[in-house]
């Protein structure tokens, strides 16, 4: 409860980060805005002296699942996020404020917490029509994002509509509806997509920066490296019978209610890059594969013209010495003993191959 | 000057034009504006969507088996319901029957969202109109104790609880950081709460929050995830097995005991925190019936959650089916979904081009052609709006009207029109809110009739989740474990043409699909939605639509402050995100027109 009062220093010298470290943290983040070395001592004098960091959070094109996923956050709870770790200043779905009330809290923001603010941006803007596809208190939405992006600390982009364009930039996109690096090209931005993202990296995102003082480490397309770096398949529970060439051939079949591989129905999990099969969904209740549907993709970019979401993945890369899993499975069926004993090597071959990349992403 | 609407409602424009934009506390983009006169009494009211996504266009030539995918991202907030809806539309248009379980599990996620929704929806975006959340800290936690114990059995109400809460309240409101609650409209006198219920209230504010989170793990275990889940034409993904090896990885005791346990919880909370609130809340404002607006006039349902397996007639609906016109309930008028004299878009006052925009299109040969441009009297630039022209094109949302008629939808409607037809699982529970607050039916047709009809479903709702949970687990004893009929898989077994429609009752209101399919691919698809029925502008006849009827003649205390229009315009619900997605790219047709 007393959290309330406590200043962003104070939480993350709890969390054990020395002064030094969070000196670095400004300076990085003054760099970041093109600032000058005073603002790096300003920015650690407001982070020092107010209590919570401001969150900005916009919304573009888009559909409301991230903000409905961010408030299912198991740990921490989302009323505990709001109310103790950041003060989530602007948010049109859930702020109480409206009209010019609303748009004075944009302009106050950066005005009083220049480089301080956390911008966090659902959706994102079309550039068609002038932009009037996406109108927000009377002018194109792109401005206004522009504008906030300006002076923001970090910028995180929630979701796949922010982090590449998702179903409202699928084709023809009629509307252009961008991705927002393409429209802040001047700073880093975080990544987080997914259709929506999981709750739990929604908020450890955040977290991670309020707790270890910095930004995440990203991987080269922008993503944290720590919910994005293996596949749903790396980590799938279903992954021994895939590698055993049992598959689901039809819904509802017996090999559906034994829980057989659905990589046959469609799955995707070959192919993305996601924390589903490791961190689960709502609170770690189940996740698509679970439920017996295969991966759609959700979190990778262009996911939606990738051909049907039930089209089998003709090529899956990381297996290219088997041909392809598919011909394994008609193998292993048949002449059980050798498939099965060449794929475990090849496997074993492959493990070794990223055993040095996974020990570092697995702590 | 005045204009008369043919639907009964006389608009002035010559008073001070007031602006809302953006509206908050909704799912996507709206703005409203309104004229008050001298009293500062509503006298005008236009509302405008102000986005537009184009899902429909991306949709043709799509595969029709993938369609639930992309029309569940209309909607986030109400996710999984499109889906539902579109497995529905390509079902009906290739002759797909699914098996009785999968019409359980699809009718419980149905169930799950209402629950779900109504309940955020309360609390998260509608209480703070009614509920001054500063004014709790001038609340006796002991008297709170003693309300919240006149009214419920509710477990969290010691003295210790409120006074706690109120302390951490506290900190935050002096940290100066208010966050969401920042620049609210705290101390305005249309708030009538004491200080004690507004501390209640910001407890169960924050209690809901943690408990919705649990509500949707019921769309995780049949589904894989919340927000949207995942469906399938012909049925449901998930499997059954309760006996066999590998039952870890279907649905198995376990998930049945898992659901199980949430549908008692989430009744609990219903009957024990959400209900009591609203009847307490709505004792203090009885006095403030105003926002009626259409829903005392005309009224839809398409009806929904069906008792029986790909049977969608009124008998088999548990939600009603049909149309109340002109307030007349002795009489609700049969809903054909096909009929293309029935359910028809105009477009005269949308952003969007007709050849004859005197006329109105069925959606089965709907066109959408964009056409950006302000009405002559708007004021600012096209790309600076000040304020909108509502006698030129003002809208990203097109006007839809059942044989001709600007109607309401949504819970209210739905109760409106189960009261009508003497359903009593929907009299005797609006009877008996009535009676406790003493007030006379035709109380109903208002704002709080509108939050208080969506408080009453979403226990009917939670009801209705035990129900066919138990269904489910009786088949499943019978023997029957069958949850997708894969007859139809195939492409190669359809028709070279085909066309359907699915419908559902969203949280929102009536939600309608209809697809044309064509060598196996998707030729049409259009969605007809509720916020597209209740946020439509003007029609050619003039007629205003719901939103904008529900604001009329209402008086506000402080035009800069307009809490009343956004406690009007939340009773609904609004979803921009869902009214606002057609579109046909580079000005083509999506469909020809048919001359009629």
């Amino acid at each position: 409860m007393g959290a309330a009062t406590e200043t962003f220093y104070s939480v993350i010298r709890r969390q054990g980060i020395t002064r030094r470290s969070f000196h670095k943290f400004c300076s990085l983040t003054a760099t970041s805005l093109g600032l000058g070395p005073l603002a790096a001592s300003r920015i650690a004098n407001a982070l020092e002296t107010k209590p919570r960091i401001p969150v900005i959070w916009m919304h573009g094109l888009e559909c409301t699942c991230c903000s409905e996923s961010f408030i299912r956050s198991a740990h921490p709870l989302v009323k505990d996020a709001v109310l103790s770790m950041i003060s989530l200043d602007y948010d049109d779905t859930i702020m109480a404020a409206a009209g010019h009330q609303a748009e004075a809290i944009l302009e106050e923001t950066r005005a009083k917490y220049k480089g301080q603010y956390i911008l966090a941006v659902e959706g994102n803007p079309p550039l068609n029509e002038g932009g009037m596809f996406c109108i927000d208190g009377g002018k194109p939405f792109v401005e206004k994002l522009k504008l906030m992006a300006e002076d923001a600390m970090a910028i995180i982009a929630w979701g796949a509509c922010a982090s590449w364009g998702c179903v409202q930039a699928a084709k023809p996109n009629p509307t252009q509806a961008t991705p927002i690096d393409k429209v802040i090209t001047n700073k880093p931005i975080i990544k987080v997509p997914g259709c929506p993202p999981i709750a739990e990296v929604m908020t450890g995102v955040i977290t991670y920066i309020l707790t270890f003082g910095k930004l995440p480490e990203l991987d080269r397309q922008g993503r944290p490296k720590m919910f994005y770096s293996q596949r749903i398949h790396d980590k799938c529970y279903r992954r021994s019978h895939f590698d055993a060439g049992q598959f689901v051939e039809e819904w509802d079949d017996e090999s559906a209610r034994k829980g057989y591989c659905l990589y046959k129905m469609g799955c995707k999990g070959p192919t993305t890059y996601n924390a589903c099969s490791t961190v689960r969904w709502n609170g770690g209740v189940s996740f698509p594969i679970q439920s017996g549907h295969g991966c759609i993709g959700c979190s990778e970019d262009g996911f939606w013209d990738k051909g049907s979401f039930y089209d089998r993945l003709t090529t899956i890369k990381q297996f290219g010495i088997e041909k392809n899993a598919d011909q394994i499975g008609m193998v292993a069926a048949g002449a059980v003993g050798a498939a099965v004993v060449a794929h475990a090597a090849v496997t074993a071959v492959k493990r070794l191959a990223t055993k040095r990349e996974d020990a570092t992403q697995d702590t | 000057m005045g204009i008369q609407t043919p639907n009964g409602f006389k608009l002035d424009n010559s008073g001070k034009r007031i602006v809302v934009d953006p509206v908050t506390r909704i799912e996507g983009h709206l703005r409203v504006e309104v004229n008050v006169d001298s009293d500062n009494v509503i006298r005008n009211a236009v509302s405008t969507g102000t986005m537009w996504r184009g899902i429909e266009t991306i949709l043709k030539g799509r595969d029709p088996r993938d369609a639930w995918a992309f029309t569940e991202r209309i909607c986030g907030v109400c996710t999984g319901t499109h889906a539902l809806t579109s497995v529905r539309a390509v079902e009906n248009a290739l002759g797909i029957m699914i098996p009785d379980n999968a019409n359980s599990i699809r009718n419980i996620m149905q169930l799950c969202l209402q629950v779900h929704d109504h309940l955020v929806h309360f609390y998260h975006l509608h209480a703070l109109d009614w509920v001054d959340v500063v004014s709790a800290l001038k609340a006796d936690p002991k008297a709170t104790s003693a309300l919240a114990q006149s009214i419920s059995s509710w477990p969290l109400s010691s003295p210790g609880y409120f006074k706690d809460l109120q302390i951490r309240l506290r900190k935050f409101v002096e940290s100066g950081q208010l966050g969401p609650f920042k620049n609210g409209y705290w101390g305005h006198t249309a708030y009538k709460l004491p200080p004690e219920a507004n501390l209640m209230a910001v407890a169960h504010y924050l209690e809901a929050l943690d408990f919705q989170k649990e509500i949707v793990k019921i769309h995780t275990i049949y589904g894989g995830k919340n927000p949207h889940p995942n469906w399938l034409v012909g049925g449901v993904p998930c499997a059954i097995n309760v006996d066999g090896t590998g039952a870890v990885g279907a649905i198995n005791m376990e998930r049945l005991n898992l659901v199980s346990s949430i549908i008692d919880r989430s009744l609990e909370f219903v009957q024990q925190v959400y209900l009591p609130d609203v009847a307490a809340i709505g004792s203090f404002y009885k006095d403030w019936l105003y926002g009626g607006g259409l829903s005392g006039k005309s009224v839809m349902s398409y009806g929904d959650i069906p008792e029986n397996a790909n049977d969608y007639s009124d008998k088999s609906l548990k939600l009603p089916r049909g149309v109340i016109l002109n307030g007349n309930l002795n009489e609700v008028l049969p809903i054909d979904n096909g009929d293309p004299e029935q359910i028809q878009e105009f477009v005269v006052h949308s952003w969007y081009k007709y050849p004859d925009e005197t006329r109105g299109l069925h959606p089965w040969d709907g066109v959408t052609e964009p056409n950006y441009q302000l009405g002559p009297n708007a004021k600012g630039t096209k790309t600076d709006i000040k304020a909108v022209d509502e006698g030129g094109k003002y809208s990203w949302i097109k006007a839809p009207r059942w044989r001709g008629n600007a109607v309401e939808v949504g819970p209210l409607a739905r109760y409106i029109i189960g009261y009508a037809q003497n359903k009593p699982e929907f009299k005797e529970p609006t009877e008996k809110l009535l009676k406790t607050l003493g007030l006379p039916v035709t109380a109903l047709f208002s704002t709080l009739g509108r939050t208080a009809a969506r408080a009453l479903e979403c226990e009917w709702a939670a009801h209705e989740l035990r129900y066919f949970q138990d269904k489910l687990v009786a088949r499943i004893k019978a023997g029957d474990s069958s949850t997708a009929n894969v007859d139809k898989w195939k492409p190669e077994s359809w028709p070279k043409e085909a066309k359907g429609y699915g419908f559902t009752e969203a949280p929102r209101g009536a939600l309608g699909h209809w697809i044309k399919i064509k060598d196996t691919k998707i030729d049409n698809y259009q969605c007809v939605v509720p916020t597209t029925w209740n946020g439509s502008p003007r029609d050619p006849k003039g007629n205003i639509g719901a939103f904008e009827a529900s604001l009329m003649d209402t008086p506000m205390a402080d035009p800069e402050k307009p809490l009343e229009i956004l406690r009007t315009i939340h009773s609904f619900d609004p979803c921009l995100a869902c009214s606002t997605h057609v579109m046909s790219p580079d000005g083509q047709e999506m469909a020809a027109v048919k001359v009629r």
